[in-house]
């Protein structure tokens, strides 16, 4: 089993996860009742995805050499599982870890704000998101390419649903064209991360298991100026970047995401309901 | 901001290919194709359909249910128009 293929699921599995979280932050506070449920709908599509990509995770995970786990994650109460023999499952992957063992790209930590902000956030990411499961449905591992097929079902409807909306937003009132502009240029700067190799990225690349980020880059980039165009805002010119996220260095607001997400788990270790 | 709210649009749904649409309920969107959209979040969430119509509701015209008496109780002692008469084939169903 290589640390890199569960590097890259963990990657992939951390951004369904926290987007997803993020977007269920809006349960019962939607602009409008229909909007909720479809806004809803999508966060649980993200967890759902999360869900079969931690399996896989753990999966990987409990095959390797007991040297190689005892590295990989720093949380004490996961050392103590896996100094004490235990398999990981999924909630230890999603609720033991502490921060910095996320792999997740900034973009989708990001606050909701208001409901621009929380479009332009999901709008680059399904266009991100639509192009690389479409690449991914030919990995050589075949549970990568079979939970990209499946996926890529749910993405079609999801980058459909942000890119109408940053369209409706644009083009309606002066207001709402300046408020989703301000959301557009406000997260330019997170976007860079999604079509940038990390070290995951390109080793997996290398082995036919992942995508590559570089030709996904231009039909990323021309889909979001498509969109943009079609709303009548103004693409935001290339410029620095942010980065990290997939090396584990996030903004402050992870930790706020992973101390209401975890919070149960860590106070009551192994509760049910 | 406007407190302007958006028509409301009753829908139908098809639940699988063959059978009618039939009316599953309303909602509010701001144009046609939201309201399929949303018709699609609130109304197929559980596989409930194939296919989704929707219309303004404005543009429903309803019969006045004060003129029930004359419009539907002539029909009542008809019953000669019950095609009931009829020996069907054995195994036709949906008649």
């Amino acid at each position: 089993m290589s640390i890199q293929k569960l590097k890259y699921t963990l990657q992939l599995a951390d951004n369904a996860l926290i987007l997803g979280h993020r977007i269920s932050e809006w349960c019962g506070h939607g602009p409008i009742l229909e909007q909720d449920i479809a806004i809803t709908n999508t966060a649980l599509d993200h967890l759902g995805q999360a869900r079969s990509l931690f399996q896989y995770a753990a999966t990987q995970f409990n095959q390797l050499p007991m040297a190689d786990k005892e590295q990989f994650f720093s949380s004490a109460v996961l050392q103590k599982a896996i100094t004490s023999g235990s398999q990981l499952d999924e909630d230890d992957l999603a609720y033991l870890r502490d921060g910095w063992d996320f792999r997740n790209v900034q973009l989708v930590e990001q606050p909701n704000a208001d409901w621009a902000f929380t479009i332009a956030r999901s709008f680059f990411y399904d266009c991100f998101s639509f192009f690389f499961y479409t690449a991914l449905q030919k990995s050589k591992d075949e549970t990568l390419a079979a939970i990209a097929e499946k996926s890529l079902k749910e993405v079609t409807y999801h980058i459909r649903w942000s890119s109408e909306w940053v369209i409706r937003l644009g083009d309606g009132t002066d207001e709402s064209k300046a408020r989703m502009q301000a959301a557009i240029n406000e997260r330019w700067m997170y976007t860079g991360e999604l079509l940038k190799m990390s070290a995951a990225d390109t080793a997996m690349l290398k082995e036919g298991i992942g995508a590559d980020l570089n030709t996904i880059a231009p039909l990323w980039q021309q889909r979001v100026e498509l969109v943009l165009h079609e709303a009548g805002l103004q693409v935001p010119p290339a410029g620095w970047m942010q980065e990290g996220g997939k090396d584990g260095r996030h903004t402050e607001h992870l930790g706020y995401i992973l101390a209401e997400l975890q919070f149960m788990q860590r106070a009551y270790p192994d509760m049910e309901w | 901001m406007s407190n302007k709210e958006w028509p409301l649009w009753e829908v139908f749904i098809r639940s699988k290919a063959g059978l009618d649409h039939k009316h599953a309920g309303s909602l509010h969107a701001a144009d046609a194709q939201m309201a399929i959209e949303n018709a699609r979040d609130v109304y197929t969430r559980r596989m409930e359909g194939v296919s989704i119509w929707v219309v303004k509701s404005s543009e429903i015209h309803a019969s006045d249910p004060y003129e029930a008496e004359s419009m539907y109780e002539p029909a009542t002692d008809k019953i000669y128009r019950h095609p009931t008469f009829y020996d069907l084939p054995e195994g036709l169903e949906h008649m």
